[in-house]
């Protein structure tokens, strides 16, 4: 009996099992990142930068060459290496936290210089690794380990929006905000993180995908009401969309 | 190319790391050191190289990370503040075994302090800086020349040990003019390339890592370990001093870099009023050259120690010289250099003249 491959892991992941908790979107996020890779045919050009977060084992499961940058500081760490390599791809993987709290001046410089590099943001609203504490990307009302009330805008400010901040930036030359949390979402969100990897590929400056994950260990629910809990609370604050599109159709 | 030209030391040093095969600088401007940054923007696109003016120190250093990774030459400077910013970088760039030369121009200290020449960083610079066990290789130039020769050097042994080596000057040295004979070029062809480790694109070849991390604490104690060996690789060989007319001397003078140049004065003085007065420089500021000094300090009236500083690099000197002979120190703070007179006097009221 002969039996036909019709599904195989990529070969930009390593055999290396994740490490995330049941129901986490990371997982796709990382798979969908590593078929972009594939088909591409980029995986032995690559450099993966893996952040501080949940994804710090990114290094593991990414089958490229690869690092774990400081806190924050991945777009930095990105630029030394495109800026001394031009003819490798480059790409940084981070967290809410990481991108947008510790490391905001990297990403917006990153940005802003139209930095040759491709940067995938998993917005889940909270810090999953140091135990669920309240991330910038936190929501008004939303309960964490250092909001215990929810979170007021009067201590602590609003839910930043990152995308729309990114996008006033002349060097981006793709940004979009997508989800995963439905099979149609997913094909959507990969389509976006190819054009991400094209815009660096075709030399025009600087990508970026913020995709809306889920953490259902930090948030306190079940994966199924995750996948819901984001659709309900996440998409209202943060819209879908296409920002920045300079990589065309034409592919 | 070996005809002497008059260059200021800042501007030398840039033109040392170009012939040393650096094409990639990365800094942030900050006083008494923006000629270098400013050196090399001009000078990098000349020599098909990329300067790169960041955002904050702390994007520097990871800059520094990222290229060093891909095993290229890299360099960077700053000045004492930006450099306690690189910290944590830094402390990455050790655990991750990586190659680069950095720069600090002290300045007086510290808080934001003032932009005078100091030596008030040397125990950032000597014991760690950042968090966790490592060391960087320190060195001191105290002329123009030898801020030229040992960047020359410093990318040789950041490559060979694949450690950040850290060149320690300050504005009397980067301010300086003075004539100097530079290196020939790097033929670049002839870089280590670092294929074993380094972040190239797996290729035809595993995937590389590079971190400085490891959930395991036995795992990261091995990389420790790892670490250790090298540390002690280098305080074998790596150690480097001056001697000044120390054959007839019956009191050392212990000082580095600026100190040590206006040390010299001091020692001519001295003999002339019939003290006999010698100088021990270190060159290496880690690894310190402790057993040559102790050799040196046996028998000696007294092991004066002369710093711009509270007295930090008077530690490493008690602990060379032991009970072999008395030692004391005299310092100035916070930007003030001292005068071979001032120093002379010290030195006498010591002696009890
Ligand atoms: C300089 C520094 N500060 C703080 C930390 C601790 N820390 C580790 S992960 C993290 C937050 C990560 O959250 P996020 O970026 O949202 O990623 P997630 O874990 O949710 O995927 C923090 C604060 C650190 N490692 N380094
Ligand atoms: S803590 Fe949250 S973000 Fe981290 S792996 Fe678990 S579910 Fe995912």
């Amino acid at each position: 009996m002969a039996f036909e491959v019709i599904l195989k892991k990529p070969e930009s992941l390593t055999q290396k099992e994740f490490t995330y908790c049941p129901g986490c979107t990371h997982g796709i996020i990382h798979r969908l990142v590593a078929e972009v890779i594939d088909e591409l045919g980029i995986r032995e050009k690559t450099i993966a930068v893996a952040p501080i977060g949940c994804s710090v084992f990114a290094y593991q499961f990414f089958n490229t060459d690869a690092t774990v940058a400081a806190h924050g500081r991945a777009p930095a760490v990105a630029t030394g290496m495109k800026r001394a390599r031009p003819d490798l791809y480059v790409f940084t993987y981070q967290g809410d936290g990481d991108l947008a709290a510790i490391g905001t001046a990297e990403i917006i410089h990153a940005a802003n210089r139209g930095e040759k590099i491709t940067t995938i943001f998993v917005n889940n609203a909270i810090y999953g690794m140091t135990g669920g504490q309240m991330a910038p990307t936190t929501l008004l009302g939303m309960k964490t380990t250092t909001t215990p009330y929810g979170r007021s805008a009067e201590n602590d400010g609003y839910p930043l929006h990152v995308a729309e901040v990114i996008k006033e930036a002349r060097g981006v030359a793709f940004l979009a905000r997508t989800k995963v949390n439905t099979p149609q979402d997913v094909v959507k969100t990969k389509k976006a993180i190819k054009k991400a990897f094209l815009a660096q590929i075709k030399g025009l400056g600087f990508g970026m995908v913020e995709v809306l994950s889920t953490c259902p260990t930090n948030w306190g629910i079940d994966p199924v009401s995750a996948l819901k809990w984001l659709e309900e609370h996440m998409v209202p604050e943060y819209p879908l969309g296409v920002f920045v599109d300079k990589v065309g159709d034409e592919q | 190319m070996s005809e002497r030209v008059l260059v200021k030391g800042t501007e030398a040093i840039g033109e040392a790391a170009v012939r040393a095969g650096c094409r990639l600088f990365f800094g942030y401007p900050i006083t008494p050191q923006n000629e270098l940054p400013e050196y090399m923007s001009k000078r990098m696109p000349e020599v098909g190289g990329t300067f790169l003016q960041t955002e904050s120190e702390v994007a520097t250093i990871n800059m520094v990370y990222g290229a060093a990774c891909t095993g290229t030459r890299v360099m960077t400077s700053t000045s004492s503040p930006g450099f306690s910013l690189m910290q944590e970088g830094v402390s990455y760039m050790a655990c991750a075994q990586l190659p680069a030369v950095l720069v600090n121009v002290v300045r007086g200290g510290p808080g934001l302090g003032d932009i005078q020449p100091s030596q008030g960083d040397y125990w950032q610079a000597t014991k760690g800086g950042g968090h966790g066990d490592y060391k960087l290789i320190v060195l001191a130039p105290s002329t123009v020349q030898e801020a030229v020769d040992l960047t020359y050097l410093a990318f040789d042994l950041a490559d060979e040990y694949r450690n950040p080596v850290l060149i320690i000057a300050d504005g009397v040295i980067g301010q300086m003019m003075e004539p100097v004979t530079f290196p020939e070029f790097r033929d670049l062809n002839t870089l280590p390339k670092h294929e074993s480790w380094a972040l190239t694109g797996a290729d035809g070849r595993e995937k590389h890592i590079v971190v400085s991390f490891d959930i395991d604490p036995y795992v990261l104690e091995k990389m420790n370990l790892e670490l250790v060996e090298k540390f002690k690789r280098i305080e074998a060989k790596e150690k480097r001093w001056e001697e000044y007319k120390l054959d007839d001397a019956e009191i050392v003078i212990t000082a580095f870099g600026t100190v040590a140049r206006i040390a010299k004065s001091v020692v001519e003085q001295a003999r002339r009023e019939g003290i006999k007065v010698g100088l021990f420089r270190p060159i290496t500021l880690w690894p310190f050259p402790y057993e040559r000094l102790e050799e040196i300090a046996k028998g000696k009236k007294l092991i004066f120690d002369v710093e711009m500083n509270m007295g930090q690099m008077l530690e490493d000197v008690k602990l060379a010289v032991k009970d072999h002979a008395p030692v004391e120190y005299y310092g100035r703070l916070g930007g003030v250099v001292p005068t071979p007179d001032e120093i002379l006097q010290a030195l006498k009221s010591k002696l009890g003249r």
